[in-house]
């Protein structure tokens, strides 16, 4: 199994951490893991602000940089969801079909490639979950409030059997946290707004650790956090798996 | 009106932010109650596929039906009149009206009384009837409290969910002559009762809309629950019904389905309070039926948006929209507003509302709560595409994508740019890169620590 990881732009840039732990989180699960050196992002930001046809060559770069790969894992259900819908826009080529099939957001490929239901982490803090919504609605990784009253998905199963851990019960579930790409400046208020009720729901139901699957809502997320120095870390969901504590 | 409309309106709503609690709190309670009148039907998920494809089926065979609704509703005694826009149908409203002018009643202006329509709200009847020297009256609640206000509805299904209690008791008190400081919903429901039934009583003509026509049967069904549409149309001589074309269903067993999906979405309520049909005017009476298009066939043409026309107004999409619950129906400046109307307004003016398909982090829970099926946050990416291929967007916002694109297709360009922006992350001073006129980010966040060692450059050291 060649496995190929893809760390997103901004992770790589502003959050080598979350880079490191889920590079080591894989070694561990015994994963020969390979990081192209040339790989850059997925080309989201263009596209989600209007700009799809400039992110071709970063598609096709893309694509070069990981078709060799038999998986392709990234923390990031943001970028795995742009790959698999929005590369439909460059010639299918069977790199590019294999490309879209063949990545996977980190948890899903625990949980789903490599069969792994329970990772033998102590982690004896209240842990509140954001779901982010690429991940949740866009790969389906967790139940959705619109359709049913359950509360489950991938992430919240691996937290759940880690030791000492108590998960915060939110009053929304499942509500987005306002980061939304460019939309995080182009509509700062209601960006900031949908931020800040947020973390309120964190903290009247006792978070003390943030997590969730998507760094760029937990970048939003910890901007808000530090502003207000509220008493909450934020971690991603790969650096708890890893066994880093907060 | 540019492109940064949308930003610029929630902005100001937001100003207020005791008020915008309360109109997410307000709006998030209405999703709740929908939750709980959704999770208990095990075949709720199944009904959708089905009134999707119900839908799907009928925008395919969209002439036919039309042709068969109006054929049968002719053999019913109905009068049926087809507007290709809003100024076609205006006009034929007026003139309907005009002739229903009762003997004897020459000398005074003619009086309508209208239910709830997103229509005749969509072609700004009220004000060009209004010009023309007639009465019109709008009888649901929240309309009326708008009406009073001259604003247009926040909301399509609740159009002064905007307005508090408070809110409502000033507008009464000056409109209706309700104590000064009257807030209790019970007495300023009752004052709008005792005050409409004296326009029921009066009026000339009843305007409905229509919530769905059905092709076999000629006939149509107007859902409510105040029971205004009923005691419009039944006391006055003329009724006139206004639908867009997309209302029709085929056939009146595929009805239950709709009805069933429609409250429970929109309120969560199993049914409206009235669901009442129409197939025939009662003896002595008139009914006319007034078909329109105003771009429905323009949209039902663009492949990537054409399912958007199987929206049965539920308003759901703006009850579990966290922008719209934060920003208001009026920030979106089009009739209908939310999700729905963010992937409707481009193409009507596709410059004016440019920033719609924007004011979205496209989460997806609007696509994930329709009734229907309709994939709006995925037209949502589609319209800004097209929003973009039509340089609709600024010029810093284009070049920048373009510079963005260009440095991420180029790994060593991307690796040095990273590294000095870092850098200069690093050595800047906090207030120039948290200036807030500079970088929106920083007006309520901090700025992640620029790390030394990007991933990167930590696995050339570490792993190479």
């Amino acid at each position: 199994m060649k496995v190929g990881l893809f760390i997103p732009c901004y992770v790589d840039q502003f959050y080598p951490n979350v880079g490191v732990a889920t590079l080591q989180l894989l070694e561990k699960l015994g994963v020969e893991v390979v990081f192209p050196m040339k790989q850059t992002c997925c080309g989201q930001p263009m596209a989600n602000g209007g700009c799809e046809q400039d992110s071709k060559g970063v598609y096709e770069h893309f694509v070069d940089t990981f078709a060799e790969f038999d998986y392709i894992v990234t923390p990031s259900g943001s970028c795995t969801y742009h790959i698999k819908k929005h590369y439909d826009i460059i010639e299918q080529t069977p790199a590019v079909q294999k490309v879209r099939k063949s990545v996977y957001e980190l948890v899903d490929f625990i949980e789903n490639v490599l069969k792994i239901e329970e990772i033998p982490v102590d982690f004896p803090h209240k842990v509140g979950l954001h779901l982010s919504c690429h991940g949740q609605r866009g790969l389906r990784q967790a139940n959705a409030s619109e359709i049913t009253g359950v509360r489950d998905g991938q992430i919240s199963k691996l937290l759940r059997k880690l030791k000492g851990i108590e998960l915060t019960e939110l009053d929304r579930n499942d509500e987005c946290c306002g980061f939304g790409g460019m939309f995080c400046v182009t509509e700062e208020a209601v960006s900031a707004r949908m931020g800040n009720d947020r973390i309120a729901d964190h903290l009247r139901n006792g978070t003390k650790v943030l997590t969730g699957g998507d760094v760029s809502c937990l970048m939003h997320l910890e901007g808000i956090v530090k502003r207000q120095k509220a008493p909450i870390k934020v971690m991603h969901i790969a650096e708890i798996l890893n066994g880093n504590q907060p | 009106m540019n492109h940064q409309n949308h930003p610029e309106l929630a902005e100001a709503f937001n100003k207020d932010f005791e008020r915008t609690t309360w109109h997410d709190e307000t709006l998030w309670f209405v999703r709740q109650k929908r939750d709980k009148a959704v999770y208990p039907i095990p075949e709720f998920q199944d009904l959708r596929t089905l009134a999707s494809e119900i839908k799907d089926h009928t925008l395919s065979n969209l002439d036919n039906y039309l042709l068969q609704f109006e054929e049968n509703a002719r053999k019913n005694g109905v009068h049926v009149h087809w507007a290709a826009d809003a100024t076609e149908h205006n006009q034929i409203v007026m003139d309907i009206i005009k002739k229903s002018r009762p003997v004897g009643a020459e000398e005074r202006n003619i009086r309508l009384v209208k239910s709830k329509s997103m229509l005749t709200e969509e072609c700004h009847l009220n004000a060009f009837l209004q010009k023309n020297n007639i009465d019109v009256v709008d009888t649901d609640l929240g309309e009326r409290i708008i009406q009073f206000r001259d604003e247009p509805p926040s909301h399509i299904v609740m159009p002064a969910i905007h307005l508090k209690k408070e809110d409502v008791g000033e507008t009464f008190h000056e409109h209706l002559g309700t104590t000064k400081g009257e807030k209790d919903p019970q007495v300023l429901t009752e004052a709008a009762r005792q005050h409409l039934r004296e326009k029921f009583v009066a009026a000339d003509v009843a305007l409905t809309g229509v919530n769905f026509a059905i092709a076999e049967t000629g006939s149509f069904v107007v859902c409510t629950n105040e029971g205004n549409a009923d005691l419009g149309v039944n006391l006055a001589k003329v009724h006139i019904a206004c639908m867009g074309i997309e209302k029709i269903i085929p056939k009146l067993h595929h009805l239950s389905v709709y009805t069933r999906l429609l409250a429970r979405s929109a309120t969560g309520q199993p049914i409206t309070s009235y669901t009442s049909h129409f197939t025939k005017p009662a003896e002595g009476k008139e009914m006319h039926i007034v078909i329109v298009d105003n771009g429905r066939t323009q949209q039902l043409g663009r492949a990537d948006f054409r399912n958007s026309l199987k929206c049965i107004r539920c308003g759901a999409c703006m009850n579990t929209c966290p922008v719209y619950r934060r920003s208001g129906g009026h920030s979106y400046d089009f009739t209908v507003p939310g999700p729905i109307g963010a992937i409707l307004s481009p193409n009507i003016d596709l410059h004016k509302y440019s920033s719609l398909p924007f004011a979205s982090t496209l989460c997806g829970s609007c696509t994930d709560v329709c009734p229907v099926k309709i994939d709006i946050h995925v037209q949502l990416y589609k319209w800004r595409q097209i929003v973009g291929n039509n340089n609709e967007l600024s010029t810093s916002k284009k070049w920048g994508m373009k510079g963005l694109a260009k440095v991420l297709s180029m790994p060593k360009v991307y690796d040095l740019s990273g590294k000095l922006a870092r850098g200069a992350l690093r050595i800047l001073p906090h207030g120039m890169t948290h200036n807030q006129s500079m970088n929106p980010w920083a007006k309520a966040r901090e700025l992640p620590d620029a790390p030394k060692q990007s991933f990167k450059e930590w696995y050339e050291d570490n792993r190479k």
